[in-house]
């Protein structure tokens, strides 16, 4: 695969705050990337160097082996959806996606060609002479991508785009962003606090934490094989427990030695261990390899969520089976459900759910929409 | 039912808090006005007349120009022709001026930000008049820019008494009418718009045509509205800086007023403010289909 985009021991700091702490990341041809993490990681910042609107404080930003880090960004042939659209007020929807075109002087007929293509890629055929402050979040949103992507460029970012639309709204321009991406075989690099969004969407996924890289890899690769605490957390739910590897394939952890599928550490060394909720057998108490007393269960529609107290540790079990708040079950893993993980500053951090409610957990997501 | 007694109490308590204002407008806005229109169409002895409204079109007077040679002109609009182009050479300075110092103003820290509007606005603390005539020591024959001059071995100028005095009379009284508008317009453009053109493709200079300049152009209308009407119906500035040789419309209207000609001098002030409300209600449509983006 042909790398377009390269970031070589990226640092960038505001104020003397470090905001990317030596950032190393390659971006290919027609891949859709995801930049992933929660408010403050570093994420926009990452997008912004790519687009020209921050230059790094140490290391290169290179562009197809050339870099580019003070090139200005009108000279850089990527284009970017900005997070509020940032739709020219003064222009209808026609012109805002003619704007980039009549810059670079192409001949009007060209111009009318272009961006009648753009607009039907898009799905906004018909509405050429309307004014863009009148048209509706989803409709500003398809413009903005119009207008970002009339010029071909080699590298689109997209800076949360879908953030101020309402969830049904944003499923269906997640896939059709996909399918926009596929159809022009451009490279996106996206960037978004929401795992499930990056999750459906990304070939690669880039996990960020406090201005490092936390993983690169595939949704799967990312989902299953966590490499540390913070990346097992931030994706999805997980019960993240300490544990200790006897031997390969051998761990310790919640007082019962378990078959896992992981193998390379030392013996006897302190790790993390993950067990994703869904991947919880609920048996009867006497045939579970752990025993523990059900504190809540909540409906979520195609499962029940519940709480369960194992030794003081809360798990969360997504189950279909029906249970009742106090009844003692017995948990049954299987060795592929076990993920090891070494320890990490992260580790003691995240994973347990004795202070969970869905309530806290909605606050903290709304907190962390706004823009860093 | 009790909600909606609330409710009705609250607009009559709305009512009665608007009460004062309205009475104080009418008293001090639109009682005047009737009495200009009044007076306007009246003689001395209050019938109806048009004399006044006709004599402003039609009176003519007998000018001797700089050559010696006399010319028959109409003496109103003459007047009223000069202070339109004196008060349009003054309102483009201001505007060429104000701009660019606009726009360096919303581009800078906040904290520069309320230092620079601060200056800008002192001097509109200070009456008009002491202005103009620290204006007149300024640009007199020996006054402090000739002295200054002098100083420097590059000779005098003769200044005082010439339109550029009244001109720069004129651009230094309502140039913060221009800057202010512009401002408050640019400070409030979304910095996303910038970088969103830049990142389309345009240079700084391309954004400033392309987005910033259109997109401000609603403070560039208030600015010109701003200066160019007092300025039309400014008097005294070319009484002082002109030596009172470019007797403008506002100087016409103080001359018949205390000549003690009320009925004419409200007739040239009624004309004034009609043909303004035309010509700003004219601006206003121009704009408005502008900043709409044309639909």
């Amino acid at each position: 695969m042909k790398r377009i985009i390269e970031l070589r021991g990226v640092s960038k700091a505001f104020d003397g705050e470090t905001v990317l702490d030596a950032i190393d990341l390659n971006i290919y041809d027609n891949e859709f990337i995801t930049l992933l993490g929660p408010s403050g990681c570093g994420k926009t910042t990452t997008l912004r160097l790519i687009g020209g609107f921050e230059t790094p404080d140490q290391g290169d930003v290179v562009f197809l082996g050339e870099r580019i880090n003070d090139l200005p960004p009108h000279k850089r042939n990527v284009n970017t959806v900005f997070q509020k659209y940032a739709l020219f007020p003064h222009l209808n929807v026609y012109d805002n996606v003619a704007f980039p075109l009549k810059e670079k002087k192409v001949p009007k007929a060209e111009i009318h060609e272009k961006v009648t293509e753009m607009l039907k890629l898009v799905k906004l055929t018909g509405f050429e002479k309307r004014n863009v402050t009148r048209l509706s979040g989803g409709q500003q949103q398809r413009v903005a991508i119009a207008r970002a992507l009339v010029n071909h460029p080699q590298v689109l970012l997209l800076d949360e785009p879908l953030g101020a639309l309402d969830l049904k709204l944003r499923k269906d321009m997640q896939q059709e962003l996909k399918n926009i991406q596929k159809a022009t075989g451009i490279t996106f690099v996206f960037v978004t606090h929401d795992q499930e969004e990056a999750l459906s969407m990304s070939d690669t996924i880039v996990v960020m934490s406090e201005g490092r890289i936390q993983q690169i890899g595939t949704p799967i690769d990312i989902y299953n094989e966590p490499e540390n605490a913070f990346v097992a957390d931030f994706i999805g739910e997980s019960n993240i427990l300490d544990g200790v590897m006897r031997q390969d394939f051998r761990v310790t952890f919640s007082g019962h030695t378990f078959e896992c599928v992981d193998k390379g550490f030392e013996k006897n060394e302190p790790v993390d261990v993950v067990v994703r909720p869904e991947d919880v057998d609920i048996v009867s108490k006497d045939k579970g390899m752990l025993q523990g007393v059900v504190t809540s269960v909540t409906f979520m529609g195609v499962h029940y969520e519940i709480i369960v107290d194992i030794g003081g540790f809360k798990w969360m079990i997504q189950t279909t089976d029906f249970v009742d708040v106090d009844e003692e079950i017995g948990l049954f893993i299987e060795p592929d459900a076990i993920h090891i993980m070494k320890k990490s500053e992260y580790s003691g951090m995240f994973g347990d759910y004795s202070s969970f409610s869905m309530e806290l957990d909605e606050l903290s997501y709304a907190e962390s929409e706004p823009d860093e | 039912m009790r909600s909606r007694n609330v409710r009705s109490q609250n607009a009559l308590a709305h009512k009665l808090a608007r009460a004062p204002y309205g009475a104080w407008a009418a008293l001090f806005i639109l009682v005047p006005l009737i009495f200009v229109a009044y007076y306007a169409f009246t003689d001395s002895s209050m019938h109806f007349t048009l004399e006044n409204i006709t004599k402003f079109f039609t009176a003519r007077s007998t000018v001797t120009a700089d050559d010696g040679t006399q010319q028959e002109v109409r003496t109103y609009m003459v007047i009223f022709w000069r202070s339109v182009r004196l008060a349009v050479i003054s309102t483009v300075i201001c505007l060429i001026m104000g701009y660019p110092i606009a726009y360096i103003i919303a581009r800078a820290s906040a904290r520069v930000q309320k230092i620079a509007i601060t200056l800008i606005m002192i001097p509109m603390w200070m009456n008009f008049l002491i202005r103009t005539y620290a204006w007149m020591t300024v640009l007199q024959d020996t006054g402090i820019l000739n002295n200054f001059l002098r100083l420097l071995g590059l000779g005098s100028i003769h200044i005082i008494g010439t339109e550029s005095a009244v001109v720069i009379g004129m651009v230094y009284d309502y140039f913060p009418y221009m800057i202010l508008p512009i401002y408050s317009v640019l400070a409030k453009l979304d910095p996303k718009l910038l970088e969103a053109a830049q990142d389309l493709g345009c240079s700084s200079f391309a954004t400033l045509r392309r987005v910033v300049f259109p997109l401000s152009l609603p403070g560039v209308v208030s600015g010109i509205t701003m200066v160019l009407i007092p300025s039309i119906s400014t008097f005294y500035i070319s009484q002082k800086l002109g030596n009172g040789k470019f007797f403008l419309i506002g100087d016409a209207i103080e001359g018949q007023y205390v000549a003690n000609n009320l009925h004419f001098a409200a007739a040239i002030a009624f004309i004034l403010m009609v043909i303004l409300l035309i010509a700003m209600a004219f601006m206003r449509r121009f704009t408005d289909s502008r900043v709409q983006g044309g639909v």
